[in-house]
């Protein structure tokens, strides 16, 4: 306890336990803050509230029964989690899927990335005080996404979409006008963002070098995804590590200049422009096809073990799974972005204001649901 | 017999300005719902009453339904008198607001400067909610009430008293009264004092982008986190009553107060007020929130050197 004792004013720590209810710690997340007036001393992040023992069920599932549940490791990118555990999966039974699985595979993950950085940008807004209206614009947004969600597979957020061999049902031409209607609307509207709070004076003093985050204390951390990029480090797996159909199509990777919050998210303002071009080429050279292999429902792997990591909207998502020749998985680990991403935090928020910890928490987009697993 | 015709007056314009004051929060209450609802896209209430007009009536009576809760180990006497100490002065505020041309309680001949102390009071209350809840967030945001409104105190009243110095008067009536000609809002160092008042004010009565001390996302809901039913209803009374005053003394002071062509006095006076209203509406669903030593900064280091200069300028020119 560093309390600090000058001549006539005698200054004491006190502690706040910030969550796991509270309006800004993105779901159940606690943080134990040590405060010296408005100053931040020290901050211990304690998780496990959400703790449902995923990779424990995993073991007693099917390869098949489990992908309902990583529907529920990050909920707002259901489609990602789905795909990073199929192919996970599919490289386990060295499983090659047809090619127009692989588009709407690509197309259905880059239109979950958008709805996920939507949801990260309008409650960064919220975390700053600009209250609701962000956020009402890109849940109004992201609701045309769910929409075509629903149209597809009948769910609003557990989509349990991918199958192992491919998707559980193919695009209708229906569907996928209403796709390239969302690309045109979609569009102005990230300009409005731009107008409304990224260029904002207010917002800008806010974020602007509030939790710098270095290249190297990024890597050291094993921080990825946007928050990583924010840092200045180019990685992006699908360019890096092209899965899928992505080394065939043409995007780039922004990055940001200082690391602080306002470079996370401007990554992902500019990723959801990004998504929106690889979204329009996927379409546009989208093959005809079945998007199912045929493939029994319970798969036996041979005595085998393998690791498969895919961009999330919120990082590397990895899936570690070892098979013991029987229709379960022996073991099932999941690398959860989130959890990488938020071991960073109490580093960056030394000495700095009580409000800016909302702040730095927000930029980083942790998500409760994949820290606890 | 005077005397008890003077109670007889007295509590009959004091029913009628507390009438007005419920009736106005309330309305105030519903149209923030309403303009904050529109700016997102979304309809806001729509079920109780012709677009939902009735809202604040409802939600008005399940707060007086509900169970009063006292958080354990309250400074139980500071925290009751808490909510009447920060719905008073706004109330005593009406006595001197000229709604029309003989349509105010009292003149008094310091108007301005009664405003001014008022507006003093009004932090008392939040800091004794702060203070009696027994809660750290309610405390942080009880102390940063108490540094942000002392901070914007000063550019406040600077601005308010360079109109007292064009009128000539700190009765409002004379300072309506000598807009005659010409509002105030078009001399080109008042306007600078209006945009100081209208900042100032926005962080006196704690409203984005000033709101630090309630502010949800880091304090919950500040001063008032413990608060519930008629109490909590009490600080909001309190806060859209202000958001009133701040504005009709703006429409007072700067936009000629109850003048102007054609309709009543007191239409007049109630469009300014309610449209500076609307501005501060529209101010508070757009902005992100200051960080609290961004505010401090902002009142000590932009306005209070702006009103010093302006109230130079103001000077020079009237001796000129």
């Amino acid at each position: 306890m560093d309390a600090t004792q000058t001549k006539d004013m005698y200054t004491e720590e006190f502690l706040i336990n910030m969550g796991p209810q509270h309006p800004s710690t993105h779901g159940v997340l606690s943080l134990e803050l040590k405060l010296d007036g408005e100053t931040i001393r020290g901050c211990t992040p304690h998780i496990g509230y959400l703790h449902r023992s995923m990779e424990k069920i995993a073991e007693n599932r099917t390869f098949t029964q489990f992908i309902p549940f990583t529907d529920r490791l990050d909920y707002v990118a259901s489609m990602n989690n789905n795909l990073g555990y199929v192919m996970a999966v599919e490289k386990l039974l060295n499983l090659e899927i047809s090619e127009r699985a692989k588009y709407i595979r690509v197309i259905i993950a880059e239109l979950n990335r958008i709805a996920s950085h939507l949801i990260a940008t309008g409650t960064f807004a919220q975390d700053l005080g600009a209250f609701a209206t962000p956020l009402f614009y890109c849940f109004r947004e992201r609701e045309k996404i769910v929409e075509i969600f629903d149209q597809i597979c009948g769910n609003r957020l557990t989509y349990n979409y991918m199958r192992i061999g491919g998707v559980m049902a193919d695009l209708s031409g229906e569907i996928i006008e209403k796709i390239k209607e969302f690309i045109e609307y979609m569009r102005p509207k990230i300009d409005d963002y731009d107008e409304l709070i990224t260029y904002n004076v207010i917002f800008l003093a806010r974020s602007k070098h509030i939790g710098v985050l270095s290249k190297e204390m990024a890597i050291n951390y094993s921080v990825t995804g946007p928050n990583l990029r924010g840092s200045g480090v180019k990685w992006d797996l699908r360019k890096d590590e092209p899965y899928l159909v992505y080394d065939k199509l043409e995007f780039d990777v922004p990055v940001g200049e200082n690391g602080d919050a306002w470079d996370r998210y401007k990554v992902r303002i500019e990723e959801m422009r990004q998504s929106l071009r690889i979204i329009e080429q996927a379409i546009e050279s989208l093959p005809q096809g079945d998007v199912t292999v045929k493939v029994g429902r319970v798969h036996k792997p041979s005595v085998s073990e393998t690791y498969f990591r895919t961009e999330n909207p919120r990082g590397e998502l990895g899936f570690y799974i070892v098979g013991d020749g029987s229709v379960y998985p022996y073991r099932l680990k999941i690398r959860s972005p989130s959890f990488s991403n938020l071991a960073v935090l109490p580093e960056l928020v030394k000495d700095i204001k009580v409000a800016d910890i909302v702040c730095v928490l927000g930029s980083f987009d942790v998500l409760m649901g994949e820290i606890d697993r | 017999m005077l005397s008890i015709l003077t109670i007889i007056w007295a509590l009959i314009v004091g029913i009628i300005v507390l009438g007005f004051i419920a009736a106005s929060a309330m309305f105030l209450i519903w149209w923030e719902r309403k303009v904050s609802a529109h700016i997102q896209s979304r309809y806001g209430p729509m079920r109780v009453g012709w677009h939902g007009v009735l809202q604040s009536v409802a939600d008005a009576v399940k707060l007086l339904l509900k169970e009063n809760i006292i958080p354990a180990e309250a400074d139980k006497l500071v925290w009751w008198l808490a909510p009447f100490i920060a719905v008073v002065p706004p109330v005593m505020a009406f006595v001197v607001l000229p709604f029309g041309k003989n349509l105010i309680v009292k003149d008094l001949n310091v108007g301005v400067l009664y405003l001014m102390a008022l507006s003093s009071v009004s932090v008392i209350g939040i800091f004794m909610a702060g203070w009696g809840s027994n809660n750290k967030y309610s405390l942080i945001g009880g102390m940063r009430s108490a540094a942000q409104i002392i901070s914007y105190e000063l550019p406040l009243i600077l601005s308010m008293i360079i109109v007292a110095m064009q009128a000539g008067s700190l009765s409002m009536q004379k300072i309506v009264l000598a807009q005659a000609g010409c509002w105030n809002i078009f001399h080109p160092n008042l306007a600078i004092a209006f945009f100081v008042y209208l900042t100032s004010a926005t962080a006196e009565i704690n409203r984005v982008p000033f709101d630090i001390p309630e502010a949800e996302s880091e304090l919950v809901a500040g001063f008032h986190t413990e608060y519930s039913g008629m109490k909590f209803a009490m600080f909001f009374i309190g806060e859209y009553t202000n958001l009133f005053i701040i504005s009709a003394i703006a429409a007072t002071l700067f936009f000629g107060g109850w003048q102007g062509p054609v309709l009543p006095g007191v239409v007049w006076f109630l469009i300014k007020s309610y449209g500076i209203v609307f501005v501060l509406m529209w101010v508070r669903w757009t902005f992100p929130r200051l960080r609290v030593d961004q505010l401090m900064g902002f009142a000590w280091k932009v306005l209070t050197p702006i009103s010093f200069f302006n109230l130079a300028l103001t000077g020079w020119l009237l001796i000129k």
